[in-house]
């Protein structure tokens, strides 16, 4: 939920460290990512390229595995889809995940 | 109207009245670039520092605009940071002034009132502090190099007061005041000292272990907010601006206002102004009540946030009301006469009025422009949307 302005703080300041988490900047994506795991060889090159740590990966085994991504902070750039060796990630329009 | 004890006074410019201002409130940082007719302020402040008379951390930029943003940073750290500038100089800084205000961090900056280029002129005018009427920062106009020094001292508890936070222009006009020598009475160094106090600082990026980030990208999600914010801090002033004008007047015996009335009891003809044309128009209310007219004077004190509830109550049933404006908008009505032309909107009994900008670029304005200005109040010639001038060749 966005705050009126009686409930931030003045000027822009932002008085806690470690608050971006809480700013989803998600919502300015216009193609989303979409992972097809039949494809997927794991090598990390999305989780490395990705500018805004969006690729969620599974870390508790011996090698890392992609799992996929979150929205709340993916901006739908388009990176990882670019630099997938194996084209894993597909790009598609949010307008085909609006819901009604 | 104020009395200054000759006997405590000192005969001063209103550059070293002000210079002496910032010496007795000592702020942490001063960064400032001279400019004509500012340049002694920032001279006298120097020697202040030179010689140890003040602890400030003096920085010599290499421009205005680096200027502001060096006492921005400061501010923005927890210090307590002063410039000044005119013109040119104001307009280099402008983009930061903005900076400043929305960031909102409690500067105080005597601006020495100088006509903005082109073509090239270092002599007063208004138009470089009205570029910045929408910036953020509250203006004060002051009409005599007492006022000067006062409102310096005066505009820093304001800037501070937990529910203002915002940076004040202190406007002097350029030579008039800050090169023409009247007596000042300063006030004890200890009397200012406890004035001002203690920094009130709030969210110090110094603060270690409260960290905190200035700023951010602010884009339409809450932007529009903050500037919400400013407009409230704006209507603040209005709140907290006379409680530190009283406190202010309990160390001085100096009372200080949103405007000053002069002869308005029964004056049906009144003039409204900026800085030190007001010492002339009162002269020249006195010289035309001496004849018999019915005339007097509205003095701004303040012109941002503008004081549209006294302007009202003071202009309200007037029979002419006369608006003279050192700076024109090209274009559209003249900066201060737009202001009181819209405040008496919706008073009850509105008067005829005028508007004549004079003094662009030094030029002198006489009593007895002024005279005629009143003259054509009087006489029932005043065209609301006609725009005249005061000591303009045609
Ligand atoms: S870059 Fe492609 S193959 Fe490599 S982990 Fe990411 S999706 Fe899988
Ligand atoms: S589209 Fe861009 S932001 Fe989203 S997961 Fe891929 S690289 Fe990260």
């Amino acid at each position: 939920m966005l705050k009126g302005w009686k409930d931030i703080p003045i000027g822009g300041i932002i008085d806690e460290p470690g608050k971006s988490r809480e700013y989803k900047t998600g919502t300015w994506r216009v193609l989303r990512p979409i992972l097809h795991e039949d494809k997927c060889v794991h090598c990390m090159f999305c989780w490395l390229y990705c500018p805004d740590m969006a690729i969620v990966i599974d870390s508790s085994g011996q090698k890392p595995k992609m799992v996929g991504f979150n929205y709340d902070y993916c901006k739908g750039c388009g990176l990882c889809a670019d630099v997938c060796p194996t084209k894993a990630i597909e790009m598609r329009p949010e307008t085909e995940f609006i819901e009604e | 109207m104020y009395n200054i004890d000759l006997k405590k006074a000192k005969a001063m410019t209103g550059a070293e009245a002000v210079a002496n201002a910032m010496r007795q409130i000592e702020p942490h940082v001063v960064a400032a670039y001279p400019i004509t007719p500012q340049t002694p302020i920032v001279e006298y402040f120097a020697k202040f520092v030179a010689d140890g008379v003040v602890r400030t951390e003096m920085i010599p930029v290499e421009s205005e605009h680096s200027a502001m943003s060096a006492v921005v940073g400061a501010a923005a750290a927890g210090a307590r940071a002063m410039t000044a500038t005119s013109a040119n100089g104001l307009a280099l800084m402008h983009e930061v002034v903005y900076i400043a205000a929305s960031s909102r961090l409690p500067i105080v900056m005597p601006v020495v009132n100088r006509a903005l280029s082109g073509p090239i002129n270092i002599h007063c005018d208004h138009s470089d502090a009205m570029a910045e009427r929408d910036s953020g920062w509250v203006q004060f106009f002051a009409e005599s190099n007492q006022e000067a020094y006062d409102l310096t001292i005066l505009a820093l508890k304001l800037a501070e007061n937990e529910n203002v936070r915002l940076p004040v222009m202190v406007n002097l006009d350029g030579f008039i005041l800050s090169h023409g020598v009247e007596p000042v009475e300063l006030l004890p160094d200890e009397v200012v000292k406890e004035f001002v106090g203690e920094p009130n600082v709030m969210y110090p990026l110094l603060d270690t272990e409260k960290p905190v980030t200035y700023g951010p990208l602010d884009l339409y999600d809450y932007y529009f907010e903050h500037k919400r914010q400013q407009v409230e801090a704006m209507e603040n002033v209005k709140k907290v601006f006379p409680k530190v004008a009283e406190e202010f007047q309990k160390i001085s015996g100096r009372k200080y206002d949103f405007v000053e009335p002069y002869k308005l009891e029964d004056a049906e003809y009144v003039m409204v102004a900026l800085g030190s044309t007001n010492s002339t128009i009162k002269y020249v209310v006195d010289w035309m009540r001496e004849e018999g007219f019915k005339v007097g004077a509205l003095k701004i004190w303040m012109f941002r946030p503008f004081p549209k509830f006294q302007v009202q109550q003071y202009l309200n049933g007037r029979k002419g009301v006369i608006v003279l404006d050192r700076s024109a908008s090209f274009g559209a009505e003249a900066p201060l006469y737009e202001a009181v032309k819209s405040a008496l909107y919706n008073v009850t009994i509105r008067p005829q009025m005028g508007s004549y900008v004079y003094g662009l670029g030094g030029r002198d304005i006489l009593p007895e422009h002024i005279r005629s200005a009143f003259e054509d109040a009087i006489s029932g010639n005043l065209i609301v949307d006609e725009q005249r001038y005061l000591g303009l060749r045609e």
